[in-house]
């Protein structure tokens, strides 16, 4: 009974220190929700305000100004650059997954080996071949780069899924005749469809939140949502509620697809070796 | 009759080695060529602004940034925030991860809550702590601390780098969190009790039985890590620019002020040169850490 108690009590105490905890950690994405909700007075005062009444008229001033461009061109290049990663990297996959080639080990080493090349290492050449081949301030310049930095992820990420498919049912399917593309589409496909989830999962927040790239590579046309943040670097106190509002929705969907896909978010991190 | 084995081997091994092919071949052209232009750049002196200065120069870039105090303040500082920031964002995300393992109530609230900082984009989070919280005008942090005789102190200003490598810790104990909690997880509970009826204190079975259990995923989150924030470029960017002086600029940085600011496409060539030097040191360790970890899974 007293030991229960005990148990009980130390329960509560250790729930109120990983609240607190916690807390500490989620509260700046708390105030940038509360600033984004505030009038810019409100949220460029001195105190600062903590009592208002709510309001969306940043979101509509964010929302109806120059911002929609910006979210287009993240959402085109995250979009698009996941899918050719699908696309190249299950067939990739598959070959280092279920019938090893010769040097698998050494493929996958190269795969990964270049996921960290420091970025530093190929701006300069990158910027330049863009500069030449008019590709620069082009959304296809970003669909190209970020295709690239998130395929090795795939590639590894997709073969820790095909690893765990029994192997028996490829050589039944081959048995009866199956080709390689009616293998992978009615197979494969079915069989991993959380594998292709969590790759997708973690090109999107790469991709999404890249910044390095895109602001050395575009400028206004093809410019993605981190640039527009930039624009308010110098702002002096002079538009905090727009700029909670701004991040506040570029942060969305990735924050948004990151907590409902919560389970595929470690395994996509540690590219499969972690599950 | 043997010939012929021989060459539907062969056809077999290169139906089996196709699907492999394209994703190799993309990989290959869109990180290999640009790596080998920038290592054949950095033997060359050119400034994109002065057409025709395009000429070889041996290794005067390389000489030239032996003996300049801006690469030994950028490598510097890369070392210091990458091993700050990972130290102290390991710490931090074992303990999380282990108030989280325990019976603790809304454990599942807790961690959602505890991985936005990570989700957050880079950009948007810098720009939140730096305008909204850090401020020594307007912010919050500052008003909050005014009792503490410590008021309208710009942090950013007075401590850049402590700032900068908050705001990753911030942004990198989450992750670290993660991948420390499901290690946890696999922990049989049983193997916990049982050093508790043999008399062992609560310090001890952390010591004795947790941390072995936990020691490869710590590995591998750290490892992991140091490799993303060797790169660290958003929230210096967004933070301080750099400065004041040189006091956060690091690699990648340097190379981007090089770059597109000095536009000497020489020099910055011969930093990211550096930049691979480095992570190659960081990455031998870091792959050979992920490659254990698969090497016990396949096994299996």
């Amino acid at each position: 009974m007293i030991g229960a108690l005990a148990a009980n009590r130390k329960r509560i105490l250790w729930s109120v220190v990983g609240w607190v905890v916690v807390f500490v950690f989620f509260f700046p994405v708390l105030w940038m929700w509360l600033e984004a909700l505030k009038t810019e007075p409100q949220a460029a005062s001195s105190p600062p305000t903590i009592f208002f009444v709510p309001t969306l008229e940043e979101f509509q001033t964010v929302l109806g100004g120059d911002f929609p461009p910006f979210f287009i061109n993240s959402a085109i290049a995250s979009v698009v650059s996941t899918f050719l990663v699908l696309v190249l990297g299950l067939p990739a996959a598959y070959a280092l997954a279920i019938r090893p080639v010769k040097r698998t080990q050494d493929m996958l080493f190269f795969f990964i080996s270049t996921r960290f090349l420091p970025f530093a290492a190929s701006l300069v050449p990158l910027y330049l071949l863009a500069r030449d081949l008019q590709l620069l301030d082009n959304i296809f310049a970003l669909i190209l780069i970020y295709t690239t930095i998130n395929l090795p992820l795939g590639v590894w990420l997709l073969r820790s899924f095909l690893l765990e498919i029994p192997i028996d049912l490829f050589e039944a399917a081959r048995v009866d005749g199956a080709t390689f593309r009616h293998e992978i589409l009615r197979i494969v496909v079915p069989l991993i469809a959380p594998g292709l989830a969590a790759t997708s999962l973690i090109c999107l927040i790469f991709s999404w939140n890249e910044f390095f790239y895109a602001v050395n590579l575009t400028s206004s046309v093809a410019a993605t949502a981190p640039i527009f943040l930039v624009s308010f670097i110098s702002g002096r106190g002079l538009f905090y509620a727009k700029l909670a509002a701004a991040a506040t929705l570029a942060s969305l969907p990735v924050l948004l697809a990151g907590w409902i896909a919560q389970k595929q978010l470690i395994r996509g991190l540690t590219m499969g070796a972690v599950k | 009759m043997r010939g012929s084995a021989a060459s539907l081997s062969r056809r077999e091994s290169w139906a089996r080695r196709l699907p492999l092919i394209p994703a190799f071949v993309y990989v290959f052209l869109v990180t290999q060529i640009p790596f080998a232009l920038t290592v054949y750049y950095s033997f060359f002196s050119w400034n994109l602004l002065q057409p025709g200065s395009f000429r070889f120069a041996g290794l005067d870039n390389y000489a030239a940034l032996l003996t300049n105090e801006s690469i030994r303040t950028a490598v510097w500082n890369t070392v210091l925030l990458t091993v700050s920031v990972i130290a102290i964002s390991v710490i931090l995300g074992l303990a999380v991860a282990m108030l989280l393992n325990s019976e603790v109530f809304g454990k599942g609230i807790m961690r959602t809550l505890m991985i936005a900082p990570f989700l957050i984009m880079p950009t948007a989070g810098a720009l939140v702590w730096k305008d909204t919280l850090l401020n020594p005008l307007f912010g919050l942090l500052p008003y909050l601390l005014t009792p503490f005789g410590l008021s309208r102190i710009d942090w950013i200003g007075r401590a850049p780098m402590a700032t900068v490598v908050a705001v990753e810790v911030w942004r990198w104990t989450p992750f670290m969190m993660l991948i420390i909690l499901a290690g946890l997880q696999s922990q049989n509970p049983e193997v916990l009790e049982a050093a508790r009826v043999d008399g062992a204190n609560a310090f001890q079975a952390f010591r004795r039985i947790t941390l072995p259990l936990v020691r490869p995923f710590i590995e591998l989150g750290a490892l992991l890590g140091s490799l993303f924030v060797v790169q660290t470029f958003d929230s210096i960017y967004m933070l301080t620019y750099g400065g004041p002086g040189e006091d956060t600029t690091n690699i990648p940085f340097l190379l981007y002020i090089v770059a597109f600011q000095g536009f000497s496409i020489g020099q910055a060539s011969a930093i990211g040169v550096i930049a691979v030097i480095i992570t190659i040191i960081v990455a031998t360790f870091a792959l050979r850490t992920l490659f254990s970890i698969f090497q016990v899974e396949a096994r299996r």
